[in-house]
């Protein structure tokens, strides 16, 4: 028998604490698969958020550091700075990046940090119990938004791809999807790209990556992922938006 | 074709993401088990007509699933 599939090792035999269905357990296995593929498992250091992936240090098997809310992106380009030859990922949500942390994400892309962030958006915030994003779309329902999100009040949806995109010293910028299994695989070689960007010095890079929150959003895991597909990929499009990484 | 699907089922938290995955739709959540932690896990109705696709073990959020084939 050969194998086809089975658990990589840069991820911990511990359970996930996410709830059935949550796509936060596939992006994590995504990361891990490409820190082993690329083998830089032993001088890689993950920078966790505050938010539902607040325990992601106990899943991933390399050095992690738990951030203040948001500011991930500071942290890691500390300790990238300090030690260049690690490779430095950032790991945060909607509510961690979008919200508190825009300051620290924008500035961390306009330094051309040679760090790489993985963007989780799933439109609400999780850990907290289904409150409004800055990502929440419109008319969506949320326990701050009873009625669905009003733009008038709220605002629009940001589009946080699109935003980092028209940063220079943004080297490579991606949105993609885990709604199906051949945008998961898709997922993979954009977060793949993302690494090696880093692992080529050329600046920094950000995969953003539609999630589901099947518990928050009041669907089942399956309706939850024909909901990204149906609802948030017109509003957020998938693709590359920047890639100077041939440069 | 041969293949082997292995599922560890204290860990499966019976999303159903798999059953959703298969393209030959023969995984589905037991009717009849209960794993450790109260959830139905999932299985594999039909081995024989498994293609090894890995489409189930790469949509599994808990990364439960092994595949194999001769």
């Amino acid at each position: 028998m050969t194998t086809v599939f089975k658990k990589t090792p840069v991820l911990t035999d511990t359970v996930m604490h996410y709830c059935p269905g949550c796509g936060h357990g596939i992006v994590h296995r995504l990361v891990a698969e490409v820190i082993e593929e690329l083998g830089i498992q032993d001088r890689t250091i993950g920078f966790v958020p505050v938010g539902c992936a607040v325990f992601g240090y106990k899943y991933f098997a390399v050095d992690c550091v738990e951030a203040a809310h948001g500011r991930a992106p500071a942290a890691a380009t500390g300790c990238k700075r300090v030690n260049p030859n690690n490779v430095v990922f950032t790991y945060q949500g909607d509510g961690d990046l979008a919200s508190i942390g825009a300051a620290e994400i924008v500035h961390a892309a306009h330094r051309g940090e040679k760090i790489t962030t993985i963007f989780i958006n799933n439109a609400i915030y999780g850990m907290t119990g289904g409150q409004m994003a800055p990502t929440t779309l419109v008319g969506q329902k949320t326990t701050t938004s009873p009625y669905g999100r009003d733009p008038e009040h709220c605002g629009k949806p940001l589009r946080v791809a699109e935003m980092i995109a028209t940063i220079e010293g943004a080297a490579y910028v991606e949105r993609v999807s885990v709604d199906s299994v051949p945008n998961i695989i898709k997922a993979k070689a954009a977060i793949k790209k993302a690494f090696q960007c880093q692992l080529d010095g050329k600046g920094f890079a950000l995969v953003e990556v539609l999630s589901s929150c099947p518990t928050n959003w009041g669907k089942s895991p399956a309706e939850a992922m024909d909901w990204i597909k149906s609802d948030m990929i017109p509003y957020y499009p998938l693709g590359v938006k920047k890639d100077r990484t041939n440069e | 074709m041969v293949s082997k699907v292995t599922i560890d089922e204290n860990r499966c938290k019976g999303c159903g993401l798999c059953v959703r995955a298969c393209p030959k739709k023969i995984m589905q959540l037991s009717k009849t088990k209960l794993n450790e932690k109260g959830y139905h896990p999932a299985e594999v109705i039909d081995q024989g007509a498994c293609i090894a696709c890995a489409s189930c073990a790469r949509t599994c959020p808990d990364a439960v699933i092994t595949v194999e084939k001769e």
